[in-house]
């Protein structure tokens, strides 16, 4: 078992091991997405009860860049803790190209939040709590990301990006929790897996599938660029210049 | 894991534990800030400042929209179910305004105890409905609006 785990911390079983996995989720997501996609734009009901109609589309794309965001920032979190105890350095790289993709995410969060905002609420924000603090996560993004390149040397940014993303998991039950404890104009949670759906099962079999299809796209993703910046970093050892002799 | 490591880790945890502890102390006393509005009964226990820049919320009480025809004045009550407040606006209200449904008021609360609107804000929850269900319940004897409980829940926190 231990070893087992060991063995991803190696750059080269990492780099080995990835390209096996890599392909699977990427099919697996551009099947999820595709599916989402179709059937939440096209099949899903409109929304009738709060005279929402066409416009609650949105959610297919608001909600999973919204899980994900929070996901993203806790995965980065979760890699800069093992790089800063066990110092592995294949999470120091994961969690360096999952910063981008994460205020990615955050953004479209914000941005398909905003265009929602227009024809329901009757405006693009507002300085409530579970808007502020989804604007505070795009700013540890952005700093997480400007706090590692400003360094001259690599392990300085890396431990400063490290630090911050730790210490910025704080908000994260904050965004979470943010609809509950405060009066917000933003809702209340409309999706959980721990509780009984509160949409009816053709609204909410889509964006089940998207959210899972959005997770996959994360992971594969990750993977992909994880082993870009693990040859990169890695360009002096035997291994990899063995593996550019072969690719030429 | 090495005792080095083991110490590490501790003193990361440690120190996240602590910042947390902070931040949520801080929220804690901060909180009257945060909240984005004055519910009804906040506003009746005096809570509100007068004749300043202050939003309200909670669900517009069935029945109690009064539009003027000559104009675009509107007047409605917005309800937590334990006290109301009466507003007075003068614009356009959003799509999604109707009775039942959850609003945001930005604007001033008058000496009168009347909070005078700027600006209406539709607020809508999770419950969303294709409209067979909806025309389903109604069938069956529920009004949409029935599930719409949220900000009675939310005055019950407070």
């Amino acid at each position: 078992m231990w070893t087992f785990i060991h063995k991803w911390g190696s750059p080269k079983w990492f780099y080995a091991i990835s390209a096996k996995v890599q392909p699977w989720c990427w099919a697996v997501s551009l099947i999820l997405i595709a599916t989402g996609t179709v059937w939440g734009l096209a099949f899903t009901p409109t929304e009738v009860n709060q005279g929402q109609g066409d416009s609650f589309r949105i959610i297919y794309v608001h909600v999973p860049a919204a899980f994900l965001a929070q996901s993203v920032f806790v995965s980065m979190a979760a890699a800069s803790l093992v790089f800063m105890v066990w110092k592995v350095k294949v999470a120091d790289m994961a969690a360096t190209v999952m910063a981008p993709f994460g205020a990615v995410m955050t953004f479209v969060a914000l941005f398909s939040g905003a265009v929602w905002g227009v024809p329901t609420w009757g405006t693009w924000w507002m300085w409530d709590a579970r808007l502020t603090s989804m604007l505070i996560l795009l700013f540890l993004f952005l700093g997480v990301i400007a706090l590692r390149s400003a360094f001259t040397r690599r392990e300085g940014g890396s431990k400063a990006a490290s630090v911050l993303a730790m210490v910025g998991v704080i908000n994260i039950p904050i965004i979470k929790y943010s609809v509950d404890w405060w009066f917000t104009l933003h809702q209340s949670a409309t999706f959980t897996l721990t509780s009984r759906p509160l949409m009816p099962m053709e609204m909410w079999l889509p964006l089940l599938i998207m959210v899972l299809g959005f997770y996959c796209f994360f992971i594969a993703l990750t993977l992909m660029r994880t082993r870009s910046e693990i040859l990169r970093r890695e360009i002096d050892k035997r291994w990899v210049r063995d593996l550019i002799k072969e690719a030429q | 894991m090495t005792p080095k490591r083991r110490q590490k880790l501790a003193v990361i945890l440690g120190a996240l534990a602590l910042a947390a502890v902070a931040v949520g102390l801080t929220l804690y006393a901060l909180r009257a800030n945060i909240n984005l509005f004055y519910s009804p009964v906040q506003i009746a226990l005096g809570d509100a400042p007068i004749e300043r820049a202050i939003r309200a919320g909670g669900m517009v009480k069935e029945g109690s929209v009064v539009r003027d025809p000559q104009s675009l004045d509107v007047e409605f009550l917005v309800t937590d179910y334990v006290d109301e407040l009466a507003v007075a606006y003068n614009g356009i209200l959003p799509d999604l305004f109707r009775e039942g449904q959850g609003v945001v008021v930005v604007g001033k609360l008058s000496t009168d105890g009347r909070f005078i609107a700027d600006k209406v804000l539709a607020r809508h929850d999770e419950n969303y409905m294709p409209p067979e269900v909806s025309q389903a319940l109604e069938d069956a004897g529920y009004s949409p609006a029935d599930y719409q409980d949220q900000p009675v829940e939310a005055a019950k926190r407070e």
